[in-house]
């Protein structure tokens, strides 16, 4: 099963704390976005294996755009 | 006297510091990044330049552009706001380099109050109480030995850390080991910088402020303390003056202690002493903020003085012609900081304000640096404007802000409003003694 892991808010990808292949539980966190000076997480909709990033860090992402995928 | 400021920030603060600024006919200069080329705090400027680039690296962080404008401009003053350079003891240098007077404090004085534990040590010369506490900690043995020393909860914070990230409460000596390693690990990750030390968790925190001034003749005048303990993620949303935690006595300590510090380093100029009170009324020092604060309206609400005129008074050098004794204190005021960010979670969200009006009335003030068709950037932080209010008593400002809230119309983005409306209607703030933990108590009922 495909999982779309989508950004929380609007604003620009600060750090992407894992790597493809990684194995992840549902609320861990895989990347960190910024805006107005906050970070915020963006954790995993629930368990898997990520597959793939749609960004790299440092790109712009709006609210609800597919950050990652998960199998 | 100063004849020309150029400000070195943005948004509301800009635009406050252009008002007190045009009052005392003073010319002002506005910078402004090209994400801010149609922003509404450059209107009241007397001057305005555009400095380029989108992030704060880029435009209101980057000193030697800003110098330039001033220069360039004829100013002979820069004032800082707070935030980017306010704090930065090397642009203090360089405008005194430039011939500019900085509107603020010396460099040595930043430089010893931005270093945490400097500032810790310094306070405690002075006689400060500062919250019980350890230096770095290294190892989880090592970290065992103090935290069973100081007895639990604790604290764990980050050493590079602020503004609440990476601080982590320990209830118990048995997870501490895992908790030691995850704040340092978090730490790494956040920071790049893996230190970490700990500090005795105080029960029912108070976050209470002390307003100084101080010229240089020595004068000195210590205001009514700001209650700013409504804080979510770990910044300030709602605060007040004066506290309903504070009884006079506890208000004369807090002045003596907030002045002995700044007297004892030889401090000029607008500073904020923060410290923690707990539940019996003891309190110890959090730290100095050497420049204008974001609350300071509240302070200038219940005693009818303009911080920002007095500022640029001290730094022109002039003595302050205020006694203590007469500050004429017969008010109360609130301050609500309107973020654009998600009521519930508390979220940035940036965007365009399709549609934006202001509350009025008698004893409201709105400071703002956004109208209708602003653009809320990802770039900078989501104050999109202050709202003051103030009365006779705490019923009164209550009241007024109520209804200012209600009055407030912005639209095309999220804001705070129903989060303010909810905390300020509820009982919990109404009754007054609340802490720091009051977001979590509001949402637990």
């Amino acid at each position: 099963m495909v999982i779309e892991v989508k950004a929380t808010i609007t604003g620009n990808v600060w750090k992407i704390v894992k790597e493809i292949g990684d194995t992840v539980d549902e609320y861990d966190v895989i990347m960190i976005l910024e805006s107005m000076k906050m970070e915020i997480p963006v954790e995993a909709p629930q368990g898997g294996k990520i597959t793939e990033f749609k960004v790299k860090e440092g790109a712009s992402v709006i609210e609800e755009d597919v950050v990652a995928i998960l199998e | 006297m100063i004849r020309s400021i150029l400000i070195s920030n943005r948004g509301e603060i800009a635009a406050r510091i252009i008002k007190t600024a045009n009052k005392m006919n003073i010319s002002s200069v506005a910078v402004y990044s090209d994400a801010d080329k149609a922003a509404s705090f450059l209107q009241k400027a007397d001057e305005t330049v555009c400095i380029g680039g989108n992030t704060p690296l880029e435009s209101y962080l980057d000193s030697a552009k800003i110098i330039a404008a001033a220069v360039s401009h004829g100013c002979d003053a820069i004032h800082p706001g707070y935030g980017f350079l306010a704090e930065n003891s090397v642009f203090v240098e360089q405008c005194r380099e430039a011939g500019l007077i900085f509107i603020g404090p010396d460099a040595e004085s930043i430089r010893l109050m931005g270093d945490k534990e400097r500032a810790r040590q310094t306070a405690q010369e002075f006689g400060l109480p500062t919250v019980p506490g350890s230096g770095i900690v290294k190892t989880p043995e090592e970290i065992r030995t103090v935290c069973d020393h100081l007895g639990y909860p604790v604290l764990l914070k980050a050493s590079a850390g602020g503004g609440g990230i990476g601080m982590r409460k320990v209830d118990n000596a048995e997870s501490l080991a895992q908790a030691f390693s995850e704040t340092t690990d978090r730490a790494e990750v956040a920071f790049g910088d893996r230190r970490v030390y700990v500090e005795k968790y105080l029960e029912e925190p108070h976050h209470i402020e002390i307003q100084i001034l101080r010229d240089k003749h020595g004068g000195l005048l210590t205001f009514y303390e700001r209650e700013c303990s409504v804080q979510r993620r770990y910044q300030k949303v709602i605060e007040e003056s004066p506290s309903t935690s504070v009884n006079p006595e506890l208000r004369q300590q807090l002045r003596d202690a907030a002045g002995m510090l700044i007297e004892g380093i030889g401090y000029i100029n607008a500073a904020t002493v923060e410290f923690i009170v707990d539940r019996e009324h003891k309190f110890y020092f959090l730290e100095a903020n050497t420049r204008l604060q974001v609350e300071h309206p509240v302070t200038e609400a219940i005693t009818g003085l303009d911080l920002v005129e007095l500022q640029i008074r001290i730094a022109s050098g002039e003595k302050l012609s205020l006694d203590e004794s007469t500050l004429p204190i017969k008010r109360w005021a609130l301050e609500a900081r309107i973020y654009a960010e998600d009521p519930h979670r508390f979220y940035p969200s940036p965007g365009m304000i399709t549609v934006y009006r202001e509350p009025d009335g008698e004893k409201v003030r709105v400071d703002s640096g956004y109208s209708t068709r602003g653009m809320l950037t990802p770039y900078y932080d989501p104050l999109i404007a202050k709202l003051i209010t103030w009365g006779n008593d705490r019923d009164e400002a209550i009241c007024h802000i109520l209804q200012a809230l209600d009055n407030y119309q912005i639209e095309g983005i999220k804001t705070n409003i129903p989060f303010l409306q909810e905390a300020i209607a509820s009982p919990l703030f109404r009754a007054g003694g609340y802490d720091t933990h009051f977001v979590e108590k509001l949402r637990a009922n």
